[in-house]
């Protein structure tokens, strides 16, 4: 076991993958020479060269379809946007071609191919390169959607996300790619649509994922020294859906606060608190379930209030001990 | 051009069946046999059976929202077609697609798409896969007019002449988009002249002379094959019939119809026919052969079952 950081995590699944299967190839801007907007693609131009690593001009809407088209005829390429804001630019490609192909044409193809992406706040970029727009793609069947929280999960996932004979979408948070963690030294994959059980406890539950996991972790410490024992459910996958784990934990402490960075107003916590008031889990519950997302507002450029219209550590916190008053 | 009395047949009886059956769906819809829409290509199949017949059988084809000439010219079976339109289970994708979406990758027709423009860059995608694979195949890609005014013909245009991928674009300029002709939406004389941008070849083919299509195609797809890269064809012919099965015509004269009409691929190609000393006796015999099929697979595809929606839920992941 390596202890290594997020974007290390997901250089080293990319380098293994890439190593593995001579079908998979990647496109994005300025990956080679440049490595990637984010560097996570240093030094693979040496290694695997222009062909299988490739720059392609600034058209995330054209070289998304290229890459429908390639998985089709039987590749698996792996498609970079530098900010995952940029999906609006691929919104056709993803949407009605990578998700409906395989449907449409009666199961004559498969379209395994992986869209990964920066997301998310915190690093000043304003509103056009700081946002989390996953919720949208939960919403077209065709498509999973992946969004992990720790070196581990990313690695895992990730491995699993290019192994799958089906159109995934891959979010990495910009300032999580700093968390560390511990990393086996083999290969291992991690299925998709498994929730993980970040912190068991009895009191309350609070689920998130990405980089909003980590804040709700710090949240459950605080908890923990007011003598609450908090649950932190991570959801890993956003769709499919984990709703097994989702309804036991709230069952089993009847308190449920959803916490994520993406706009609340139709998102993913909307999802998941329907999940539980459609299951038996609603007879278990002691509090109306709480969501706690993103502001309705564009991310601002301010950094102070870049950090208010998401939740924090501390708001996190707040709003779990109005659950346990 | 002169072409051996089998391939001679063979066009021929492509051209009559992608007439019959445009003519035969349009019947359909009119007595409400068949729902939802369909874009019929009447008047353009010479585009189809010369760019087909001037590739290999293993070459592969990505076609439009007008594409069942296409799909006829590149082998597909006519009640495979009637099936998918008629939404049953024997149709080539299981009656998911309808009109819009006839694919069979088994015969390297990597089929069409019902949105105008993500096919272009889907083929150059595949045309990447086809550099990968180095097989010498190439792919030949059908579009309107209307679709080399999108974004993404022109970002597919220069990424396939950067990468010089074996690929052979070529537009089907009917004239009009749904009811909006031409001169209102293209800036350029000629769609081939988008070509010069992207610093590849632009040829510009009267789209109703089957040999015409046949040379500049055969051209084009030797030079992809070669390494060289991709062309752009701009095919020009007419589409007969309403953009879809509700276009009453209002935006053109009757004249004008009349006047293409009078340039009818098909016609022109029973006329090389004649001269090359078929008789009328045989053309006619392999009109009959055409239709009578095309009754067969309206009978079969009319009595075909549909699939359950547990097998159409089956279908949306791997």
């Amino acid at each position: 076991m390596a202890v290594i950081t997020f974007k290390q995590a997901i250089t080293d699944a990319l380098r293994e993958e890439m190593r593995r299967d001579e079908k998979i190839f990647m496109m994005g801007e300025d990956m080679g020479i440049y490595g990637g907007c984010f560097g996570i693609t240093n030094g693979f131009l040496e290694e695997f060269g222009e062909e299988r690593l490739m720059d392609t001009p600034i058209v995330e809407s054209g070289f998304t379809s290229m890459a429908v088209g390639a998985a089709m005829a039987g590749y698996r390429p792996i498609v970079e946007y530098m900010f995952s804001d940029f999906v609006t630019i691929a919104m056709d490609a993803l949407v009605n071609q990578a998700a409906k192909q395989r449907f449409m044409l009666g199961g004559q193809v498969k379209i395994p191919m992986v869209v990964r992406t920066p997301t998310g706040s915190g690093s000043g970029a304003a509103a056009q390169h700081s946002q989390s727009l996953e919720a949208w793609f939960c919403h077209v069947p065709g498509l999973k959607v992946i969004m992990p929280s720790t070196p581990y999960d990313a690695k895992g996932l990730l491995k699993a996300a290019i192994r799958d004979d089906n159109p995934v979408l891959f979010f990495e948070h910009k300032i999580g790619y700093s968390v560390k963690g511990e990393v086996p030294d083999d290969d291992y994959v991690i299925p998709i649509g498994k929730a993980d059980v970040k912190r068991a406890g009895k009191d309350i539950t609070i689920i998130s994922y990405s980089y909003t996991l980590q804040k709700a972790l710090k949240a459950a410490e605080m908890l923990e020294k007011d003598g609450i024992d908090a649950e932190v459910v991570d959801l890993r996958t956003l769709s499919p859906l984990d709703t097994q784990t989702i309804i036991e934990s709230a069952k089993k402490t009847g308190r449920v606060l959803i916490t994520h960075e993406g706009v609340q107003n139709y998102g993913v916590g909307a999802e998941v608190a329907g999940v539980i008031g459609d299951s038996e889990a609603f007879f278990y519950l002691d509090r109306p379930i709480k969501r706690f997302g993103g502001d309705f507002i564009p991310i601002p450029y301010s950094p102070e209030l870049e950090a208010q219209v998401v939740p924090q550590v501390e708001t996190i916190y707040e709003k779990a001990k109005e659950l346990l008053k | 051009m002169k072409l051996s009395k089998e391939t001679a047949r063979d066009m021929l009886y492509k051209l009559y069946s992608a007439r019959i059956f445009e003519e035969r769906v349009n019947e359909m819809f009119m007595r409400g046999m068949i729902h939802g829409t369909t874009h019929l290509s009447v008047g353009q199949e010479g585009v189809a059976v010369g760019a087909i017949y001037a590739t290999n059988k293993d070459d592969l084809m990505m076609s439009s929202h007008r594409g069942h000439s296409h799909c006829i010219a590149k082998e597909a079976d006519v009640k495979k077609m009637m099936c998918e339109l008629l939404g049953r289970e024997p149709g080539f994708c299981k009656g998911m697609g309808g009109s819009m979406h006839i694919v069979d990758i088994e015969s390297n027709n990597y089929g069409a798409n019902g949105i105008i423009g993500p096919a272009i860059p889907i083929a150059t995608g595949v045309a990447l896969a086809l550099k990968k694979d180095k097989e010498n195949k190439i792919i030949i890609d059908f579009f309107g007019d209307g679709t080399s005014n999108t974004g993404v013909f022109h970002e597919a245009l220069n990424m396939a002449q950067l990468w010089k991928l074996p690929i052979v674009y070529i537009c089907e300029n009917n004239q009009y988009g749904m009811s909006t002709s031409v001169e209102k939406t293209v800036s350029v004389p000629n769609i081939a002249d988008r070509a010069v941008a992207y610093g590849m070849p632009g040829v510009v083919v009267d789209g109703n002379d089957v040999f015409a299509m046949m040379e500049a195609v055969g051209e084009a797809a030797e030079r992809a094959r070669r390494g060289d890269g991709p062309t752009l064809i701009e095919a020009k012919t007419y589409r007969w019939l309403g953009h879809s099965k509700s276009d009453k015509r209002a935006y053109r004269t009757r004249e004008e119809e009349a006047e293409w009409k009078a340039k009818c691929p098909i016609m022109r190609f029973e006329q090389y026919m004649l001269k090359d000393g078929f008789k009328d006796d045989e053309l006619k015999a392999i009109y009959k052969q055409a239709e009578d099929y095309m009754e067969e697979a309206v009978e079969y595809a009319m009595a075909a079952p549909i699939v359950s929606l547990d097998e159409a839920k089956s279908l949306v992941y791997a």
